[in-house]
């Protein structure tokens, strides 16, 4: 499910999980699962990393629903962001394992992966929180390779 | 994934920036490209970045980069952009992972408030069913789905499809639903009364329009209440009676129950866009034969009432052991049972047992749900033969829609 929800359900889902309701849990991890495991995936690459940090990112938020402040935005945006530092956290500590293991590698190299894998999963991530037809233009514009008058005629829309 | 092919015409004419792919009907070289103003094909940039451009719309702007170095510079940064779009679905979330993340959570900080052990196997056969309609396609949810269950001892097959499956879970959950006291999905004034079968057909008499994939939100806004709902309810809301029609289960039975049908219709959902699906986890499905096990000796009583089996061949007294079929399932989520042959109030005993049967799990349930007929459950077989042609007929026999 690629929709924001209404702001109304993200303040009652972080009331849901602040009083430790197992259920609000579940339906926490139906919506967003996937869109944490992808966001991980993007920057690390790697399936078991991703379900790892799948496993932190759902603990973190379980331990701190607190840490959600519906002010400064959707519960979406806000899941995408944990994603997105743990997994580069992650990607730091893993290069800096590799680093001094095989002592390949600099500072820099690091630094440019890390902001490489950021810019990836931060597109994956506009792209998935588009409008449903907009998200849709672009997948067939660009996925199916149809031209933008073909992909309006498929879409019924006109300019 | 990124563009990367068929770009050695494009590079040759602009070497300077990464060439976009060749949009679909690009065969219309030698066309002149029209003319175009500055405002219109800087506005055509962001398709021709996609190389959703046609033919000669891609040379008009690729001549105007040549020309106009804000638009050149624009060019190089939405090239740089799609780049970074990918297809990577996430098809392959390993549907194990809901539980080991949920079980994660629960360790680092227990629920106040938990779903109850009875109703887990419902959340994760509900959960996982989601997954796989998630991603499936618009056009899938039309697919034909082939339904089969028993009646009157013999098969019967109903066409469907996947959103018509849909309708059907949503409808027999709603069952559920009305024992709780939410809303039933087939409307406030429905007949308690309705077999799943006719809760099934009402609703879908009810729609305007063939199910479609719209009925995947009321599904799983349904189950989730359902879940919150037992989650808060007292201890004993797990002995509340949920009528069937023409019999009736406690509730932990019956959200068993229903995690049992959720399975199984995903499954048939998943045959019938050929996608892999796997058998629930050990011992979700050791919870679901079991619960098959206890309902075969009342099962066993109610042919012989209708005269589709013999008489009992001894009397038992209530309580008492009674001559037995030892059933060995194999595999993960089996076990032993011994099914009480004579009468429901018999307790089922190793020491009286007179026939044996083996079989798989997966094997089991989908004879539980008339899936195979009792001559398909090839099952490795000893004893008294008539006992184990009537458990096994008992067994499809508790098959419904």
């Amino acid at each position: 499910m690629a929709t924001d929800t209404p702001p109304r359900w993200d303040r009652r889902m972080q009331q849901r999980l602040a009083r430790g309701e197992a259920a609000a849990l579940g339906e926490l991890y139906d919506r967003y699962a996937s869109l944490v495991h992808s966001l991980a995936h993007r920057v690390l690459d790697d399936d078991q990393a991703a379900d790892q940090v799948t496993r932190e990112v759902f603990g973190y938020i379980w331990e701190n629903p607190e840490a959600y402040d519906p002010r400064q935005g959707n519960l979406r945006s806000w899941v995408a962001g944990v994603t997105q530092r743990t997994a580069v956290h992650r990607l730091r500590q893993a290069e800096a394992t590799a680093y001094a293991e095989t002592g390949i590698g600099s500072a820099e190299e690091l630094e440019a992966k890390v902001h490489r894998a950021s810019v990836a999963a931060r597109a994956d991530y506009i792209v998935t929180s588009m409008p449903a037809p907009l998200r849709k233009a672009l997948e067939l514009a660009y996925f199916q390779r149809r031209d933008y008058r073909q992909t309006a005629a498929d879409l019924s829309i006109s300019h | 994934m990124t563009a990367a092919n068929g770009e050695g015409d494009d590079l040759a004419r602009a070497p300077w920036i990464p060439a976009p792919r060749e949009s679909a009907d690009d065969h219309a070289e030698l066309a002149e490209p029209p003319v175009l103003s500055h405002t219109v094909l800087k506005s055509l940039l962001g398709a021709w970045a996609l190389s959703a451009c046609s033919a000669a719309e891609t040379r008009a702007v690729e001549d105007h980069l040549t020309a106009c170095a804000p638009c050149a510079d624009e060019a190089l940064r939405l090239r740089d952009a799609v780049t970074l779009l990918h297809e990577d679905r996430d098809l392959d979330l390993d549907p194990l992972l809901r539980s080991r993340v949920l079980e994660n959570c629960l360790g680092r900080r227990p629920a106040r408030i938990p779903v109850p052990a009875w109703a887990t196997p419902y959340d994760a056969e509900t959960a996982r069913l989601d997954a796989l309609l998630r991603d499936i396609g618009e056009s899938e949810w039309h697919a034909p789905v082939r339904l089969k269950w028993y009646e009157d001892d013999r098969q019967v097959r109903r066409k469907a499809t996947v959103a018509g499956v849909i309708g059907h879970l949503l409808a027999v959950d709603g069952l559920v639903s009305g024992a709780l006291g939410l809303t039933d999905p087939l409307g406030a004034d429905v007949s308690p009364e309705l077999t799943p079968t006719e809760r099934t057909e009402a609703f879908w008499e009810s729609l305007d329009r063939p199910p479609n994939r719209s009925l995947r939100g009321p599904w799983r806004d349904q189950s989730h209440t359902l879940i919150r709902t037992v989650s808060f309810a007292g201890r004993e809301v797990a002995d509340l009676t949920v009528t069937y029609g023409d019999f009736a289960l406690p509730l932990k039975d019956a959200l068993l129950e229903r995690a049992f049908e959720c399975w199984l219709h995903a499954d048939d959902i998943a045959n019938a866009v050929a996608y892999p699906y796997e058998p629930p986890s050990g011992p979700h499905l050791h919870g679901m034969i079991d619960l098959a096990a206890r309902l075969l000796p009342a099962a066993v009583a109610h042919r012989r009432r209708t005269g589709r089996a013999a008489a009992p061949r001894h009397l038992v007294t209530a309580g008492a052991p009674g001559r037995s079929l030892h059933l060995e399932v194999e595999g993960a989520g089996g076990g032993h049972w011994y099914i009480a042959l004579d009468s429901p109030a018999a307790l089922g005993s190793p020491d009286h047992t007179v026939a044996q049967v083996a079989l798989d799990g997966v094997e089991f349930c989908q004879l539980v749900a008339g899936h195979i007929t009792p001559e398909e459950a090839a099952a490795g077989q000893t004893g008294d033969r008539q006992a184990i042609q009537e458990v096994l007929a008992a067994a499809a026999s508790l098959s419904h829609l």
